[in-house]
């Protein structure tokens, strides 16, 4: 299947080099894209096909008062930069207070814009995301978006292959992040460089697109460029019908084409991985990269346990304030953050909504419940998830990346912890001394009821 | 933008044996908030090298004196994470023209690659020697010589070759960018857009 997407799009081989690859799709915001458009205006050229970029603002963006003026100055500018840029070079801009603004690679799907075989690039490594429609989706650097904005091509040499399949039944309280974080877990954070993945396996075929998207999002965390997952049914029946989606004969044509992103039997790939979905367990993370996870019931691992450098794995600990051998069960939790791309879609806050329902916020933790867009938000209403939460003490905020990376003022404080349904746990990631522990939404609302580590299948007896 | 050629490069080095390097260490956040790309090399390694009152941290090796030069040399699994070219940014402005490490992450090395920056991996055996070599005597010289993709420890005259593609290399070596070349076949890849599936 990769190969065929990323063929048919090869406009030229260069010997010794690269391919050059067009790109259908552009998605851009306003952080990694500015200097592009300064590139641009140096070499005084123009947008060779506005109509494949998509702007949106939310990396920076406020998730409260978002109808005020942006307060931080420098934010301002560049959420300026990005309205201007747009609207010289003919780019449709979702802004702040636009009702289509949201999260790039939430509302990208949402609209439509993510077609199954396509190449979608963005300036963020979480452009990945968009591989659970059988898209070859992947993050570009700056440099790389001034080129597609140039000439809707970039050059890359062609990665390797690696195919991860995951059988079995999910257990109770095991949901798509858990499968994310046990692979990365067993792979570590620079186990697929170098590759492209693709996921195959009937846990995989049983996820909703919402699911699939959870899971090619974290791609990026093991080192793998993007990830993809075969269209099936149910790629086709969530793509059909959204704005930018082909209409008519258009719609026969793409869905002939779709129909085509299979992985022939005898395909061949330069590694092959294998796992028991059944053996997952909810997750969590103890360190300062993704592939710092294990199951909620284990123990902290020994140095002499885990890959690479005893030095590296010692500052990581102590930077999180653990030591070797100890339970994350029943460690104490400050903030809880449920959103970002990774798990800011409606599954995510109808898994977290499952779990309060009925119970209430812990004292002295702070929660941050982010929908990834403002279509997520309408849902969240609709669906009387919002009556539940506010109900069980909880308040919603407005659409944006947020506490992911901390850009806007949504920052956790030094020293303090937090259970996040983001994707990275790097030191300083959430706000300068903040602790992260990665989950599943989940696992979030656990803490958010508790104020401390809990393994969520010990709450309920009937989980999502 | 056409970008400073490369072609030997001689210098010391700054040493930073820590593995998974990401980006958000390389330049935090909070510091990508500029339209123009100028003076990330002040943030740099922003929260390893100052502390919460923007006084330095004393054992980072960018603030020991004794390190210098343009070369840095990282622990394996450098630039890991977030896309963002303001590190390859961050890591040019800060002086830097070379970074060494036993293993680079994808979209980093690229960004290096399209600003000028070049991208040495070695094998985690030469790495070790290179920290050693410099641990011992901050002086020790390295040489990076990008036409015969060589690096060599010249206090002992260790060496190594390492791998560039050819369009990379000759970019690098002529100061060339992918734009150039892209905006040169831009007919060729109007037509092709003209017969996609989609």
């Amino acid at each position: 299947m990769f190969d065929k997407v990323w063929d048919t799009h090869v406009v030229r081989k260069i010997e010794g080099g690269p391919d050059v690859l067009f790109i259908d799709r552009h998605l851009i915001h306003e952080v990694t894209s500015p200097v592009a458009f300064l590139g641009l205006k140096s070499r005084g050229i123009r947008v060779l096909y506005p109509e494949r970029t998509f702007a949106t603002a939310d990396h920076n963006t406020p998730t409260i008062n978002q109808h005020l003026p942006v307060a931080d100055p420098l934010s301002a500018n560049q959420l300026r930069a990005l309205e201007s840029n747009s609207k010289e070079y003919g780019i449709s801009y979702w802004g702040l207070g636009h009702q289509k603004n949201g999260i790039v690679h939430v509302v990208g799907p949402e609209y439509g814009i993510t077609q199954p075989g396509a190449t979608i690039v963005c300036g963020d490594s979480h452009t990945s995301t968009h591989g659970a429609f059988g898209a070859i989706a992947f993050g570009i650097g700056t440099s790389e978006v001034e080129m597609v904005l140039a000439t809707q091509c970039i050059m890359q040499p062609k990665p390797k292959k690696m195919r991860i399949t995951v059988n079995g039944k999910l257990g109770r309280g095991v949901i798509p992040k858990d499968v994310a974080l046990y692979i990365i877990s067993r792979l570590t954070t620079s186990g697929a460089t170098g590759y492209f993945v693709e996921y195959a396996g009937d846990v995989f075929e049983n996820m909703s697109m919402e699911g699939r998207m959870t899971v090619c999002n974290m791609s990026i965390e093991m080192g793998a460029r993007g990830g993809m997952i075969a269209p099936d049914e149910t790629t086709i029946n969530y793509v059909k019908g959204r704005e930018f989606s082909p209409k008519g004969e258009a719609w026969d044509k793409a869905l002939a084409y779709y129909r085509t992103l299979k992985t022939d039997p005898d395909a061949v790939f330069d590694k092959e991985l294998t796992f028991d979905g059944s053996a997952i367990e909810p997750m969590i993370t103890y360190g300062t990269n993704p592939g710092m996870g294990m199951g909620i019931s284990h123990d902290i691992p020994d140095a002499a346990h885990v890959e690479g450098g005893a030095a590296t794995y010692e500052k990581s600990l102590n930077y999180m304030g653990f030591s070797e051998g100890e339970h994350m069960i029943g460690k104490k939790v400050d903030f809880v953050f449920v959103g970002s791309c990774t798990n800011g879609r409606i599954e995510d806050f109808r898994a977290f909504t499952s779990l309060v329902k009925g119970k209430h916020k812990a004292d002295g933790v702070t929660v941050w419940l982010v929908p990834g867009s403002h279509i997520v938000e309408s849902q969240i209403k609709e669906e009387g998830l919002l009556d539940i939460l506010t109900e069980a003490g909880f308040s919603l905020r407005q659409p944006g990346c947020s506490a992911c990376l901390a850009m806007n003022d949504d920052k956790i404080p030094a020293g303090k912890y937090a259970v996040s349904t983001s994707n990275r746990n790097f030191e300083g990631r959430q706000g300068p001394g903040a602790r992260t522990m990665l989950a599943s939404p989940l696992v979030a609302a656990a803490a958010a009821i508790t104020g401390v580590v809990t393994d969520p299948r010990t709450l309920i007896e009937e989980l999502v | 933008m056409a970008y400073d050629k490369f072609n030997i490069l001689r210098s010391t080095a700054v040493p930073l044996p820590i593995e998974n390097v990401d980006t958000d260490q390389i330049i935090p956040a909070r510091f990508l908030k500029a339209t123009e790309r100028i003076g990330f090399g002040d943030n740099l390694f922003r929260d390893w090298r100052y502390n919460a009152d923007n006084t330095p941290k004393k054992d980072f090796a960018l603030n020991n004196s004794v390190y210098d030069g343009k070369i840095l040399v990282g622990g394996k699994n450098f630039g890991s994470g977030s896309s963002r070219e303001h590190a390859a940014w961050a890591v040019y402005d800060y002086g830097f023209r070379c970074v060494v490490s036993s293993f680079f992450a994808d979209i980093f090395k690229n960004n290096c690659l399209n600003i000028g920056v070049l991208p040495v991996q070695v094998s985690p055996g030469f790495s070790e020697r290179i920290f050693t070599a410099i641990i011992a005597d901050p002086k020790t010289e390295l040489e990076v010589n990008l036409p015969d993709q060589t690096i060599t420890i010249l206090s002992t005259g260790e060496t190594e070759t390492f791998e560039i593609s050819p369009y990379k290399k000759d970019n690098m070596m002529n100061g060339f960018d992918d734009i150039d070349y892209l905006q040169s076949i831009k007919t060729e890849i109007q037509e092709f857009a003209a017969n996609l599936p989609l």
